[in-house]
């Protein structure tokens, strides 16, 4: 299908896409890489009365190392973050899930961003971004904003974003020398690889004995708690029944809690392997 | 500042296959249609419209980028390369082309453009590319002959012969 008419906005600046933002208000949506957005509008899920394009404002397209924490700008793609050569070092568990996050194609337009913006229950990034505890920077006429990941995303798709709000980027606490958030695991379950996970697991390794483990695809948002390792299957199942999980026409809530009960011992295992 | 309003046609220049071109869309058309029904660049095939089959896959700016996931106002000023590009000027085959030939890498054609568009990006970054890596990489495109195998195939042939 074919999305309905639209105004097309390509600001050259921040202060230019949240002027418009400021005149369109909830009508208008960001267009970075637009491979969750143009498919929506494609089916017509959802209609907007101008797209803004900040694919080309070279402010956004930056990944800023500032030793505690990296920033990612909203332009920068999938695939950039991906080939940046200090991934692995600073942000491992986010190496370990972004090759999950589409495919190579949809990776080279799709921003880092974009995908937290939008907010699907079991998608990697988001679920990285919460377990890592990181923050979103927002920014209107009004000021900026910085917002926890927790009080990010609401639920399902929805978001603390203000209609008038752009993100311009995300922070990511880096691991460091000592060995914190060095260890991680990470694994979904998905129909096909590159498909939306309907369950995905990450565990990053606290100490030798505990880890904080996240999970998308069991509530509208995902999901982070400490758990002790002596213990921890039945932790696991005590909490997946407390979420309880949703049907969809893939799994149903069940299935759900079975797969988070099932990849979690691996991840949990996974996490605290790395940091031996 | 470039402002589109909707039903406006406005004119949009890019280069395709080397060759300077321009010509008038709407903000909302896909860059996919724009370049068959406007430009007549017929070689890029229409699958899902919805970045899942990979069919529509071209380059933009070298690129592999799903052209029903882009409009064409976004290609503007880009160079956007089709499958029109890889044979040569007397119709051979470039190296690509020839290991899906060699490998009965195709059976209807459909998926085909898409798929060869996708690995002159990624062989290029990973000549050398393992097997592992080459399905992984495919796995962004349906091919509903479901011909993988002579695809693998070929792609093993040539990442094996690349120098």
């Amino acid at each position: 299908m074919k999305p309905r008419p639209f105004d097309y906005l390509r600001p050259d600046t921040i202060e230019e896409a949240v002027a418009l933002l400021a005149e369109y208000g909830d009508g208008a949506r960001i267009l970075a890489g637009g491979q969750s957005l143009v498919p929506m509008l494609n089916l017509r899920i959802v209609e907007a009365e101008a797209l803004i394009d900040i694919s080309r404002i070279a402010a956004l397209d930056a990944i800023d190392d500032r030793g505690q924490t990296i920033e990612i700008g909203a332009a920068v793609t999938q695939n950039k973050l991906l080939a940046w050569p200090q991934l692995g070092q600073k942000l491992p568990l986010v190496a370990a899930a972004l090759p999950h996050v589409g495919h190579f194609q949809t990776r080279n337009k799709g921003t880092v961003c974009g995908s937290i913006a939008h907010a699907d229950p079991s998608s990697e990034l988001p679920l990285a971004l919460a377990l890592l505890g990181g923050e979103i920077v927002l920014k209107s006429q009004r000021g900026i904003r910085v917002l926890a990941a927790k009080d990010f995303q609401k639920d399902m798709l929805t978001t603390a974003r203000a209609g008038d709000e752009l993100i311009t980027a995300v922070r990511l606490p880096a691991a460091n020398g000592n060995g914190i958030g060095r260890g991680v695991g990470f694994r979904e379950v998905a129909r096909r690889h590159g498909d939306f996970a309907i369950v995905a697991v990450a565990a990053v390794a606290e100490s030798k004995n505990a880890v904080r483990l996240g999970v998308g695809g069991l509530a509208g948002a995902p999901m982070v708690r400490r758990i002790a390792v002596d213990g921890a299957e039945k932790a696991v199942r005590e909490w997946a029944g407390e979420l309880e999980g949703y049907e969809d026409l893939h799994a149903s809530a069940a299935m759900r809690r079975d797969l988070f009960c099932n990849l979690a011992p691996l991840v949990i295992e996974e996490a605290i392997r790395c940091t031996a | 500042m470039h402002r589109v309003k909707r039903n406006e046609r406005v004119r949009v220049a890019l280069t395709l296959n080397g060759r300077r071109l321009a010509a008038d869309a709407e903000a909302r058309t896909l860059l996919c249609d724009f370049l068959r029904h406007t430009l007549g660049a017929t070689g890029t095939h229409v699958g899902c419209e919805h970045g899942v089959c990979g069919a529509c896959t071209v380059l933009i700016d070298g690129v592999a980028t799903r052209s029903c996931l882009t409009l064409a106002v976004q290609a503007e000023g880009r160079a956007v390369e089709t499958v029109e590009s890889l044979a040569g000027p007397d119709g051979a085959l470039n190296p690509l082309q020839q290991a899906f030939r060699d490998n009965h890498a195709l059976q209807c054609g459909f998926c085909t453009p898409g798929i060869l568009m996708s690995f002159t990006d990624y062989l290029k970054r990973n000549p050398h590319a393992s097997e592992a890596e080459i399905r992984d990489v495919l796995s962004g495109h349906l091919c509903r002959c479901t011909g993988y195998a002579g695809i693998v195939a070929a792609l093993k042939d040539l990442t094996k012969s690349s120098p």
